[in-house]
């Protein structure tokens, strides 16, 4: 299968590869995907004042999934977390020219930054509840 | 030494120049139709004809009029299958066969299933072998044929033909093989074995493509077909259409040079596809062999790299031609199916690749390619979530993963 200059250009030169301390208190880490589907992907954000200054990912997939990961690594850098939920697959679809058969490589990707986003907004919501429930 | 690398021989081999060389008069000077009995053409064609048809028969241990003529492996898998069950009615309408065949072996047995005859798929162990007892115990009185391959197409596992062959004589079945890559390959003779029925082609052997065999046995026990293909009445009967002449001459050049090459080819192949299975194994860990560790193709090779999906491994050796058990590059998601079925898991299926050594293959290349496979390996591992949770001591198949 041919793939798009796009895909095979961050399949060869991947942007932010690599892993923030997950238990960071900055950090969101989203961990999604099944080996058995042969894609998980691994996305972190690591968050100041509601924005987001930094992102790393590891994925384990096709060059689609790699591509879409490492796309939205650079796209989530400098956006507020409310602007980062806005991203959606077919951004992705759109700007790696993805065939149908790799869409779920997007949507994938779609759901880690979500993922991410919501890992660190708990990790943030804890210690007001325990305040609250106090 | 030139890229791309071919590493892909169990898809198709390169003809060798001197098949090529064999079959260029029957193109042009010598281009008869082998049906032709009444001029010096027609005489000339089906003097080269069957001059290969011995070749051909010769390389299973068979005689020439037990050969038939086909356009590939697919087409002979077919007329035996399709012709015994057709043929063989009467006695019974039991098939036994196993889940890792190729699928011109599994499709027609699907579509023998909606036409009212029983298939039994046997059991296969880890390395994709049967087991004897089973098979034999599988036999029934309705049972007309087994067909189990000689050397599996993606593992390379190779079935005990003698003692399958013991089996059905000894129970009155009729045995067909799939031998498309174990011929030329493995030591196949159709008497010491008892095998009634093989299917093998050109193309894998260094010949053209498009032009197949089917050995059909023609005594003790004399073995029935009815045609799938009618017309002409040629290959007495069994397969009509104008021989594939320039095929057939290359298909006999094919045949003979392999023969010729014997044990000495064979060594060859082992040679590079152990230094190749060594290279790779020293330098990385947590490399798995599939299929079996000794009963196996020569040029055969088939690993599973944990934590890297196979996809993005073939995109990064794009100067190396080899196949993906993942069929990701297809419509379907799915992996191997030859995988799945010898309990291979599933992520390890999505992280296999299939080397198939060849002739022309030389040990500069294979150095080539172990370096590269180290290399992006390494690489797509640094970028494997997988692999470095592993690394942290995580056993992965205890997480709970949101499958989609």
């Amino acid at each position: 299968m041919a793939y798009s200059e796009k895909v095979i250009d961050h399949y060869n030169k991947p942007r932010n590869v690599g892993s923030f301390g997950k238990g960071d208190e900055n950090v969101g880490t989203g961990l999604v995907g099944a080996p058995e589907c042969g894609d998980v992907m691994k996305l972190q954000i690591k968050v100041e004042d509601e924005i987001i200054v930094d992102a790393k990912f590891k994925t384990f997939g096709c060059g689609s999934a790699i591509a879409s990961s490492s796309l939205v690594t650079e796209w989530v850098k400098g956006k507020t977390l409310d602007e980062a939920m806005t991203i959606r697959n077919v951004d992705i679809v759109e700007e790696l020219s993805l065939p149908p058969v790799k869409i779920h490589c997007s949507v994938l990707a779609e759901d880690a930054i979500k993922t991410a986003i919501s890992d660190y907004k708990e990790k943030h919501e804890q210690p007001e509840q325990a305040v609250a429930t106090a | 030494m030139k890229t791309p690398i071919y590493l892909d021989n169990h898809a198709t081999t390169s003809v060798d120049p001197r098949v090529l060389e064999a079959m260029l008069p029957f193109f042009s000077e010598t281009f008869g139709n082998a049906a032709s009995r009444n001029h010096a053409f027609g005489w000339a064609a089906e003097e080269g004809v069957e001059e290969a048809r011995a070749q051909i028969a010769a390389i299973v241990g068979a005689g020439a009029k037990e050969v038939v003529f086909t356009s590939g492996a697919t087409e002979s898998d077919n007329l035996a299958l399709v012709g015994v069950a057709e043929f063989y009615k009467d006695k019974g309408n039991h098939i036994i066969t196993a889940p890792t065949e190729h699928k011109a072996i599994l499709d027609t047995c699907h579509m023998l299933e909606q036409r009212g005859y029983e298939i039994t798929y046997l059991d296969l162990d880890q390395h994709g072998s049967i087991d004897l007892d089973q098979l034999a115990q599988a036999i029934t009185d309705k049972t007309i044929l087994v067909s189990l391959m000689a050397a599996n197409n993606e593992i390379g596992t190779i079935h005990p033909l003698k003692e399958i062959g013991r089996i059905t004589r000894e129970r009155g079945v009729l045995f067909h093989t799939d031998a498309t890559q174990g011929v030329g390959h493995m030591d196949i003779d159709v008497e010491e074995m008892n095998i009634d029925l093989a299917s093998y082609t050109a193309h894998k052997i260094y010949g053209p493509k498009g032009c197949g065999a089917l050995y059909v046995r023609r005594r003790k026990p004399r073995t029935r077909l009815t045609p799938i293909i009618h017309g002409g009445g040629h290959e007495r009967g069994l397969r009509s259409g104008t021989l594939n002449v320039p095929g057939i001459i290359g298909f006999g050049k094919a045949c003979e040079i392999m023969q010729a090459e014997g044990v000495a080819g064979r060594e060859h192949l082992l040679y590079l596809r152990d230094r190749l299975h060594q290279g790779i194994t020293h330098e990385i860990g947590e490399v798995y062999l599939n299929g079996h560790p000794t009963e196996r193709h020569p040029g055969n090779l088939n690993l599973s790299f944990a934590y890297v999906e196979g996809e993005s491994l073939l995109m990064g050796i794009s100067d190396i031609a080899v196949s993906s058990g993942s069929a990701c590059t297809s419509a379907s998601l799915e992996p191997s199916y030859v995988l799945r079925s010898l309990g291979v898991g599933v992520e390890l299926a999505h992280s296999s690749i299939r080397f198939g050594v060849g002739r022309f293959n030389t040990e500069e290349e294979i150095d080539f390619v172990i370096k590269r496979m180290v290399e992006v390996v390494s690489r797509l591992r640094e970028m494997s979530p997988l692999y470095e949770l592993a690394q942290d001591g995580v056993d992965i198949s205890k997480i709970q993963w949101n499958q989609h």
